[in-house]
């Protein structure tokens, strides 16, 4: 845990050991990619010391501005860093398998028994209002972060209007916000 | 059956590309295309599928695409979808690992992210519409979102694991029996 050790570059990590190591981080993590952060955190920063602190915020930057799931971008970036592009693969591999493991052994094994069941639908009865709950927390939580600016709120304000009104493809209006972001924001770049 | 496995590696292949910025960016995109322009499932259906991928461990975005691709094409569909989401990630840090830094620290790139996180935030505010068309279809319904929207708010580092099992919970206490 001495803080020397930081400035060491990584020792040959063991491609078992990564893929490991995510492999418990991608089973165990309840709550999504934000949830898994810490715990990534956790295991390759304080416990390992793989990486250090700075590196692995810089890290998160690249994670959360490239397409895919964050916890996935994370893992593989650290997987790379330690062993190549063997220990990125085996990092996203680990990530991966429990999620896909878990979640094929409910659908084949688990909910079949439960179809039709009362309880069952009581429960998603409540969990459906759960969880367009959580997709309006993130809209707030991404606001929070975001609008700084009057510019980026009207931005917003501009898109939902045309996404409610001519139902454009999603990928039409990301693409669109990030032209009008290049246009925008030119000045005020610093 | 090859073909229409084909169509769903290339969905979610898009879904992927064009999730930015966490799980709940995917939500529109796969609502858009599962939903809207397929009718592979309906929006409870699909609210059922993200409920379960919230309890269940690892990244919201792979838990839903294997949970839709074995729903649309059994063990296969989900194989494939999950393929497809993570397909642009390995792709995209296996190839330019090294020079991504610098690309994003770019101030073009800046702005690009900068116009895109509003657009996300519209996007997922229409999503937060649609769906809770589907899933508040009564009293109880609506103030059992907006009671846990309430709690996230008011608690911003409680996992939202824990927002879910609340909402199983009043739902067994509530449902219309």
């Amino acid at each position: 845990m001495s803080r020397e050790q930081q400035a060491v570059p990584p020792k040959a990590v063991s491609l078992l050991t990564i893929f490991l190591v995510f492999l418990k981080v991608g089973a165990f993590t309840f709550g999504g990619g934000y949830a898994m952060l810490p715990i990534i955190q956790r295991e390759v920063v304080t416990r390992r010391q793989w990486i250090g602190e700075k590196h692995f915020f810089d890290l998160l930057i690249v994670a959360q501005s490239l397409p895919g799931t964050i916890a996935l971008n994370s893992a593989i970036q650290v997987g790379m860093r330690l062993r190549g592009i063997p220990g990125g693969i085996l990092a996203a591999l680990g990530v991966v398998i429990p999620s896909v493991g878990i979640i094929l052994a409910l659908v084949i094994f688990f909910l079949p028994a439960f179809q039709g069941n009362v309880f069952v639908k009581a429960v998603f009865y409540g969990l459906r209002p759960a969880v367009v709950a959580l997709i309006a927390m993130a809209v707030i939580n991404l606001g929070r972060n975001i609008f700084d600016h009057w510019s980026s709120i009207a931005l917003a304000a501009v898109l939902l209007a045309v996404t409610l009104l001519l139902k454009v493809h999603p990928i039409i209006v990301l693409l669109t916000g990030g032209l009008a972001g290049l246009m925008i924001f030119k000045e005020k770049a610093n | 059956m090859l073909p229409y496995l084909c169509s769903l590696y290339g969905i979610f292949l898009k879904i992927g590309l064009f999730t930015i910025g966490g799980g709940y960016a995917m939500i529109p995109l796969m609502e858009r295309e599962i939903i809207t322009r397929h009718g592979w499932l309906t929006a409870a259906e699909f609210l059922d599928i993200v409920a379960v991928a919230e309890v269940t461990p690892g990244p919201l975005a792979i838990n839903a695409a294997t949970f839709i691709g074995y729903r649309l094409g059994g063990f296969g569909g989900a194989m494939l979808a999950s393929l497809g989401v993570i397909t642009p990630s390995l792709v995209i840090l296996l190839l330019f690992g090294n020079f991504l830094m610098q690309l994003i620290l770019d101030p073009c790139a800046e702005r690009f992210l900068k116009g895109l996180r509003p657009a996300l935030i519209a996007l997922i505010s229409v999503a937060v519409i649609t769906l809770g068309r589907a899933a508040l279809v009564d009293l109880t319904t609506a103030l059992i979102a907006a009671g846990l929207f309430v709690i996230g708010i008011f608690c911003p580092r409680l996992n939202p694991l824990y927002l879910i099992v609340m909402g199983a919970l009043l739902g067994l206490l509530f449902y219309p029996y």
